[in-house]
């Protein structure tokens, strides 16, 4: 009997698990694709909101600011990126600045420490190549960038280590109400358990209503986002918003943790939950909005492109804590700033589970923090002679673009990755300019000495995601290698 | 292909440059050009008149190979070869493995089809590193 | 296999790339008389891409017969082992300073720095990649390059898929037409978004006509479908604005979808160097002696700018190669004085700047197609061309007797119709 199993492994999901192993409990986490992060959270635009974006009187309002404030200390005690670049509201006229002394007041009166306004003078010195027409700017200094999907893994092999159980590619097909708790149906096995967390993201209706629930309902809003060549790393240095308006926060320019400039997302409603497309309408939109804010972007200079879609709650806000079935918990409806409240919703989440009857004794042996990965692209020389002195494969360079040696990715495969996507969200191989166009090979290589399989048993990211084909499949007079 | 008077006109592409010129040979029933249209350039009549009585193409492929740094050994015919015969000589060396170490120029199959056409290695193939 | 362990602190050139471009340049410093040369590549042999393009095609020009790409390779190799030589494989550049320290690393000898008389940059290029295009639609496996599937099917013999489409008529693109169909994977069609072809006549006819694989001009893929691998791909005709009329769209069902949409210089280096760029080839404005701006460095093949044919890389890099030792042994020729600007309908020159005192191979890609023309190098002398297009280059010898009465310092090329009148030639 599990205490509690967590349905889906976004960075929602990943933040709970973490939570609930400080305590002696028994905690399951099921995925249906094949690695955790997979889902909204890889395309998920990374930026960690400085706190005084969000209304007063809202959830999200609230868990963001208290989410910001705990990023740091994560990132340090799990060894994934954080960076507070800061970002940057703009306005064009004056109906401009209203909104923006709004959001300044926000930031003031939730105690956002810096956020004020600047004039031209200030915005020319401090972010130049923005566009000159710009008369105002709220400066929120407590914003940050991370990689989501570097938390992701972070946070779950964390939460692996202080013994949670993870099962992917296992899609819950239904719950049932068991003789002292719930019943949950999971890549075909049954699993007794005291609590569920339905944390499914775009799916967490579908798993509400496996439990005759009727709330929530979610609805998907689309977000693409564009990539842009290292060319342009430093245009910004901090995220830029465009002023909002009541229905979005716009087109933003994005310094991403890497230093790479993202542009995006859109909002587009869809039907369907798993629409990952990007559309030519989206894209041309977004260039020209983000051309507005910073003219030198250009679409010349994408190198990708990504969608993802945001799980929208019917009063668009989140939606978490215990439902009229017993034993059924909500972490629904988290869109943005989801990502910057997770770690404490993880919190809020773990309160109301003991409220419940939890049993939350602290494990004395709970282990805080994990070693950071090494990327060679940002170690000093030095750092990476003496790497190399010691381990020859940190001078062998796998992915050329972004500089990720064969030590880099056998450590990924020994910390999870499986698959084509997962060495390339966990060491960025295949992330850069040639898309892989180099490495693929190599990597699919190592992929397949570690699992004693073939090249063509390996995916880009899960079951039916073949990459290749042996010589036979298509010709059966094949001579044995 | 079409008819005119008895007359049957085929058409080719000139490869002789990237003119590209949009070649028709005129041929009798008795099988005998009668006319060669649309070169402009002598290059380009010798190219239609040979490409409409005897194609020939020069052709290259891989053969399997055990032991050496690739999967897979380049080879080529040494001459071209008609172009109906492509298909008979690409089922052929697809059956065909070789171990490493192979040398450039290396026979893979000699004679093929009863031609006068050898077979070779494009390259040589070193044996695997076994340490990789 | 060629992985040196005792490599030197320093050396009279360098050499980055074990392509065509940089085995010749090596071969050019060694003939030209400098004694110590390494020759660095990332991959686990010298070659560069000619390893697996395994067509014949290659050496006309250059060998005066037609050869495979490996034994184009192997040519250049074993005249280079001819000489005494240092070649690194294996091994990746990391950084080369303007004062020409060169920081490597491979896993024969960790990571080390060399100090280079002279450096040649013989990087070559990258494909240009779906991303770069912006292609709607989902991101499924099965969608990859020309040259990577050209990697899988001729070396690790692999397969793409079963169906595979191919986007853009570059050569890779229609070399790989053929050589998929020949290993039975079905090739419904290449789509080319140009009105034109971008790939060679004979390519056009021995890939495609002679497999009977369409080839679809003005028409690109608006769309890539399948959550998991590739499950069809929805193509439309362009307008002359090369936007899409998606009303006469259709859709193929294929599991692959390969691009072949063009290749960039590999210039990672050349921007950490500070070199100056010229933004039509994106590669580094070089001098008639392939220096680059920066003193001592020099470039050649791809990484300059990009090639059709193979043959010019090498000649490209020969000189390259030599200019480097002569840079290192102080018989340098004189400087350049003329600069030459890329007029009407040519979209890019190589080199930027020439010398009055020699005879000069330039190199031109014009804009538009142009069936009969002019090429005109300023006041001083013009030429018919017969017929031009984006994807052949335009080369052109400029000697010493065009400039003996031209006193100027920058020519401007133009290429243009021939139904004006043309100038008698000076």
């Amino acid at each position: 009997m599990k205490d509690v199993t967590i349905i889906g492994g976004g960075v929602i999901g990943c933040a709970i698990a973490r939570e609930l192993t400080r305590y002696r409990l028994d905690v399951l986490l099921v995925e249906s694709e094949v690695e955790v992060g997979f889902g909204t959270s890889k395309s998920n635009s990374g930026i960690i909101h400085g706190g005084h974006h969000t209304e007063p009187g809202t959830l999200k309002g609230e868990l963001a600011w208290a989410g910001n404030q705990r990023w740091v200390r994560l990132a340090q005690e799990l060894g994934f990126g954080f960076r507070r670049n800061g970002d940057l509201t703009v306005a064009f006229d004056e109906s401009d600045v209203e909104v923006l002394e709004r959001i300044a007041l926000q930031g003031r009166e939730r105690d956002i420490p810096g956020v004020e306004i600047w004039g031209p003078e200030r915005i020319r010195l401090e972010e130049p190549n923005l566009n000159q027409d710009i008369i105002a700017a709220v400066d929120g200094p407590t914003a940050g960038v991370v990689n989501p999907y570097e938390a992701c893994f972070a946070l779950i092999e964390c939460a692996v280590a202080n013994g949670l159980e993870l099962r992917v590619n296992a899609p819950v097909t239904a719950i049932e109400q068991g003789a002292d708790g719930l019943l949950v149906h999971a890549g075909g096995d049954e699993i007794p358990t005291r609590f569920v967390i339905n944390a499914a993201g775009v799916h967490a209706e579908k798993v509400a209503r496996m439990v005759g629930l009727l709330e929530p309902s979610i609805r998907g809003r689309k977000g693409e986002e564009y990539l842009l060549d290292k060319r342009l790393a430093g245009i910004v240095q901090r995220t830029i918003f465009p002023c909002p308006t009541p229905n979005s926060k716009g087109i933003l320019v994005i310094p991403t943790f890497d230093g790479t400039i993202m542009v995006g997302p859109t909002a587009q409603a869809v039907e369907d939950l798993d629409d990952v497309t990007t559309t030519a309408v989206g894209a041309a939109s977004t260039f020209d909005l983000a051309r507005r804010l910073v003219p030198g972007i250009s679409e010349r200079d994408c190198i990708a492109e990504f969608a993802g879609v945001r799980a929208v709650a019917a009063d668009n806000d989140f939606v978490i804590g215990p439902t009229s079935v017993a034993g059924f918990f909500n972490a629904a409806g988290i869109q943005s700033p989801g990502l910057t409240a997770a770690p404490a919703i993880a919190e809020l989440l773990v309160t109301m589970l003991g409220d419940a009857g939890l049993d939350l004794s602290p494990r004395p042996e709970f282990r805080r923090t994990m070693p950071r990965p090494v990327h060679a692209a940002s170690i000093s020389i030095g750092e990476l002679t003496e790497l190399a002195e010691r381990d020859r494969d940190f001078a062998r360079v796998v992915c050329r673009c972004e500089l990720v040696t064969e030590a880099e990715i056998h450590d990924a495969i020994r910390r999870g990755a499986r698959t084509l996507d997962g060495l390339k969200f966990r060491t960025r191989a295949g992330m850069g300019r040639c898309q892989g166009g180099f490495c693929t090979p190599r990597c699919m290589q190592l992929l397949a000495a570690d699992a004693d399989g073939g090249m063509s048993d390996i995916t880009k990211r899960g079951d039916g995601s073949w990459l290749v084909l042996d010589r036979g499949d298509l010709r059966g007079e094949e001579v044995p290698a | 292909m079409s008819t005119d008077n008895d007359l049957q006109t085929t058409q080719y592409l000139c490869i002789g440059c990237p003119l590209g010129c949009r070649l028709e040979v005129d041929e009798d029933p008795a099988g005998d050009i009668v006319e060669i249209r649309g070169f402009s350039c002598r290059k380009g009549k010798t190219f239609a008149e040979r490409e409409h009585t005897d194609p020939r193409r020069m052709i290259t492929t891989t053969v399997g190979v055990t032991g050496g740094l690739w999967a897979r050994l380049p080879v080529h015919a040494t001459e071209e070869m008609p172009k109906h015969q492509m298909w008979d000589v690409i089922d052929l060396l697809r059956t065909v493995s070789v171990t490493a170490p192979v040398a450039m120029g290396d026979v893979v199959v000699a004679g093929i089809l009863g031609s006068e056409v050898d077979v070779v290695a494009s390259r040589d193939m070193p044996a695997a590193d076994p340490a990789a | 296999m060629m992985s040196i362990t005792n490599l030197q602190d320093q050396y009279d050139v360098v050499v980055v790339g074990a392509g065509p471009g940089g085995m010749a340049a090596a071969l050019a410093a060694l003939r030209t008389g400098v004694d110590s040369v390494l020759m660095v590549d990332r991959e686990v042999e010298p070659g560069g891409i000619l390893n697996q393009c395994i067509h014949n095609g290659f050496g006309l020009h250059h060998f005066g017969e037609e050869l495979t790409g490996p034994e184009y390779a192997q040519r250049f190799l074993t005249d280079l082992l001819d000489h005494h030589i240092d070649i690194a494989t294996d091994c990746y550049v990391l950084d080369v300073t303007p004062d020409r320290l060169v920081t490597l690393m491979s896993p024969s000898v960790g990571v080390r720095q060399v100090l280079a008389g002279a450096v040649v940059l013989a990087m070559g290029a990258r494909e240009r990649t779906r991303g770069a295009i912006r292609i709607p639609g989902r991101r499924p496996s099965g969608v990859m390059t020309a040259g990577l599937a050209q990697k899988f099917v001729n070396q690790m013999g692999l397969l793409p898929g079963r169906r595979a489409v191919i986007l853009g008529s570059g050569d890779i693109g229609l070399i790989m037409a053929r050589r998929m169909t020949l290993e039975g994977v079905e090739v419904p069609g290449v789509f080319e978004i140009m009105p034109h072809a971008n790939g060679l006549t004979r390519n056009i006819v021995q890939c495609l006509h002679d497999f009977d694989i369409p080839l679809h001009l003005s028409t690109t893929v608006v769309e890539i479908h399948g959550r998991d691998r590739v499950e069809k791909v929805t193509v439309a005709p362009v307008d002359e604005r090369l936007q899409p009329d998606l009303s006469r769209a259709r859709t193929i069902k294929c599991d692959t979808l390969l691009a072949s949409i063009g290749l960039i210089p590999e210039n990672e280096l050349s921007q950490k160097l500070g070199l100056r760029i010229d933004p039509t080839t994106a590669g580094p404005v070089v001098s008639s002696t392939m220096e680059t701006s920066r003193d001592g460095v020099f470039a050649a093949g791809n990484v300059v700018h990009i090639h059709d044919l193979v043959d010019f890389v090498s000649q490209e890099a020969l000189l390259a190669g030599e200019n480097a030792a002569r840079y290192v042994t102080g018989r340098r020729p004189p400087a350049d004085n003329i600069k030459l600007n890329a007029g009407t309908n040519v979209a890019s020159v190589v080199p930027h700047t020439i010398s009055s005192d020699r005879e000069h191979t330039v190199y031109l890609r014009v804009r538009h197609p142009l069936e009969k023309s002019w090429l005109r190098l300023g006041e001083v002398y013009e030429k018919r061309l017969r017929y031009v297009v984006p994807a052949e280059m335009v080369s052109l010898k400029v000697r010493p007797r065009f400039l003996e009465h031209f006193h100027g310092d920058s020519l401007t090329i133009d290429i243009v119709p021939r139904d004006e009148p043309g100038r008698e030639e000076m």
